[in-house]
């Protein structure tokens, strides 16, 4: 039992709430919004400790024991995307101060980013599938309006679509959440988890886990991601950022939950599935991530790219790739939001948004492109960065479990990435200077702090592995272990 | 009973896939609102029900309660659903006045129109 559980999903909540009132005061806005998410890191972070320390962390809304009341459980999986997702919205939103505009910034932008986080709190911390699903709302309500805050005609068509394809993906989602509680008659997650475990999941239930696993991958863009590359490139970069870093790792969260939590017992269906939809999602990505020369669009297919690579740990599922996993998650949110900031900068800055008509940034601004070159190294998976240790273990785990033909396709989407990164740093970075010393627009301080901050974490978590590799570890023994989450849910206090 | 339902959630459910097919913006939206519908019915139907079961509240004599849990779970799932096809309406609006057009084949990107 701990009450500051609820301080993720709940204090933003009220926050957001008591800005929309103080609309007209920015600066107001700006620091009670920063300070709510500082708190927040600071909040899961202290929870992320306490659950190395006594394990698992419940709290039951209003004293109603799970199975019967509303749950929120914090294991070390959760609550480490919680801290990292509130990390990158406090750093994100510094730089969204600066590049922003006061009018947008009067049109709520900080309430929505508020509640968007709010609902991605609520999607991480819930014990229970409906929950999983008021949070996927909220979350996606936030999302739509932050997509067409602004209004111009480029928004308004993409998140037409955009909004299409997820109420109607929440449509299958209810479908599925009804036909579960139809056949098992529960919908906590760890009495599910009894339950399926029971059954030993037949044919039904294994159906009812498929059409899961299509909700699931319409959210984190796992094969069916053709909604995403416009609907990223539409709104301001420092809003892209958060979606980049944060949208698609609520899906990827939620088949982590499902597919080691309730449905494992039969991997050769399930499991072989995710696996294939991962290899197809890295070879679509990488197709993408090269053939456009748009640089939001050649980001956002590499958003695509990692979706793969990291459900290709869940599908090899063994302790190994699902740490890898994990590693990669972490490093992958830090370092897109740091990706899609530098492009951000790129395009404030040289006014043009596409490969073929800018060149010899790096002459101009020699730090910003430096820093794009290590972003590029991080991804790629050179070894004093984060994105390294993710690659090992999960290839680690592929050998172990004889996945070569995954093993492959994930080490060939790295050089995809590696190779789509290149061309924007060889075409934007290098080659004579586009722009003369005279028309050269100063840097703002604002853009280039937090990716300086990124930077440092993506080295720290590079450097620092050995003090994040307990809590990941922990993480990817409770997802390999359910008994441990039911333990902790059903049986607290007493036994 | 039950198989009524289902009848009708499956009338409902072509009615909305056909609205949602369909090219006009606003006749999608209503196919969206149509299909929650449809769904919130299957959740009433998956919690089942019985002539003889009595409220959950009045009296503890009866001899089997209706579950309760699906009507919560709907009351929300309406709300819910509510608010985005609100939104939604407002979103349509707002795209036909700045785009000029509500057909969905003239909605699509292209490349090169920035």
């Amino acid at each position: 039992m701990s009450n500051l559980l609820v301080i993720p999903m709940v204090l933003p909540l009220i926050v957001g709430i008591i800005l929309i009132f103080l609309r007209p005061f920015v600066r107001t806005q700006r620091i009670i919004s920063f300070l709510t998410m500082l708190l927040t890191f600071g909040v899961s972070t202290y929870l992320l400790v306490e659950v190395q320390r006594n394990g698992i962390q419940t709290l039951d809304f209003g004293g109603w024991d799970a199975p019967y009341g509303i749950t929120f459980v914090g294991d070390s999986f959760s609550l480490l995307l919680t801290a990292t997702a509130y990390f990158i919205a406090a750093i994100v939103l510094i730089y969204v101060f600066a590049t922003i505009g006061e009018e947008k910034e009067k049109m709520f932008v900080y309430p929505l980013i508020l509640l968007l986080l709010a609902g991605v709190a609520c999607s991480f911390l819930t014990g229970d599938l409906f929950n999983l699903y008021v949070g996927f709302e909220v979350m996606l309500l936030a999302s739509y309006a932050l997509i067409v805050l602004g209004g111009e005609k480029g928004q308004l068509r993409e998140s037409i679509k955009y909004v299409l394809v997820n109420v109607f993906s929440s449509f299958v989602f209810l479908i599925a959440i009804a036909f579960l509680y139809g056949t098992l008659g529960t919908l906590n997650f760890a009495q599910l988890s009894l339950r399926v475990a029971e059954a030993g999941q037949p044919a039904l239930l294994t159906t009812i886990a498929i059409v899961l696993l299509l909700v699931f991958s319409l959210k984190a863009g796992l094969l069916l991601y053709f909604w995403l590359p416009g609907s990223y490139g539409a709104p301001p970069m420092g809003i892209a950022a958060l979606f980049g870093a944060l949208l698609t790792k609520v899906g990827i969260y939620a088949l982590f939950r499902v597919f080691t939590l309730l449905f494992y017992h039969e991997p050769d269906i399930t499991h072989t599935l995710i696996g294939i939809m991962a290899i197809l999602t890295m070879i679509g990505g990488s197709i993408g991530a090269i053939a456009y020369n748009d640089l939001r669009k050649i980001i956002a297919y590499n958003v695509v790219i990692a979706v793969g690579f990291i459900l290709s740990g869940l599908a090899i599922a063994n302790q190994a790739a699902i740490e890898g996993s994990i590693f990669y998650l972490v490093h992958d949110m830090i370092v897109k939001a740091l990706l899609f900031l530098l492009i951000g900068a790129t395009i404030y800055l040289s006014n043009v948004g596409r490969l073929d008509r800018v060149s010899g940034m790096i002459r101009n601004y020699p730090l910003l492109g430096w820093m794009f070159f290590i972003t590029m190294i991080s991804l790629a998976g050179i070894p004093p960065l984060s994105g390294f240790i993710g690659k090992v273990y999960v290839a680690q785990g592929a050998i172990e479990s004889g996945a070569y033909v995954l093993l492959a396709f994930t080490l060939i989407s790295s050089i995809f990435v590696l190779y789509s990164l290149l061309r924007i740093f060889r075409a934007v970075f290098f080659g004579e200077s586009t722009i003369s010393k005279e028309d050269m627009l100063p840097m703002k301080k604002a853009m280039i702090i937090p990716s300086i901050i990124f930077v440092a974490a993506s080295f720290a978590l590079g450097f620092g592995v050995e003090g994040i590799a307990g809590v990941v570890s922990d993480a990817a023994e409770t997802l390999m272990n359910p008994t441990i989450y039911i333990d902790a849910v059903l049986n607290q206090g007493g036994a | 009973m039950e198989t009524m339902m289902s009848i009708l959630v499956g009338i409902l459910v072509t009615v909305a896939t056909y609205l949602i097919l369909s090219k006009s913006l606003l006749r999608v939206i209503l196919g969206t609102a149509i299909m929650s519908h449809a769904v919130h019915m299957l959740i009433l139907v998956m919690g089942g029900f019985s002539r003889d079961s009595s409220a959950p509240l009045l009296g503890e004599e009866a001899a089997s309660y209706t579950d309760a849990l699906p009507q919560a779970l709907i009351l929300t799932a309406i709300v819910i659903s509510f608010g985005v096809t609100a939104f939604f309406l407002v979103l349509a609006y707002r795209t036909y006045k700045e785009l000029k057009t509500d057909d969905l084949t003239k909605l699509r990107g292209h490349d090169n129109d920035e």
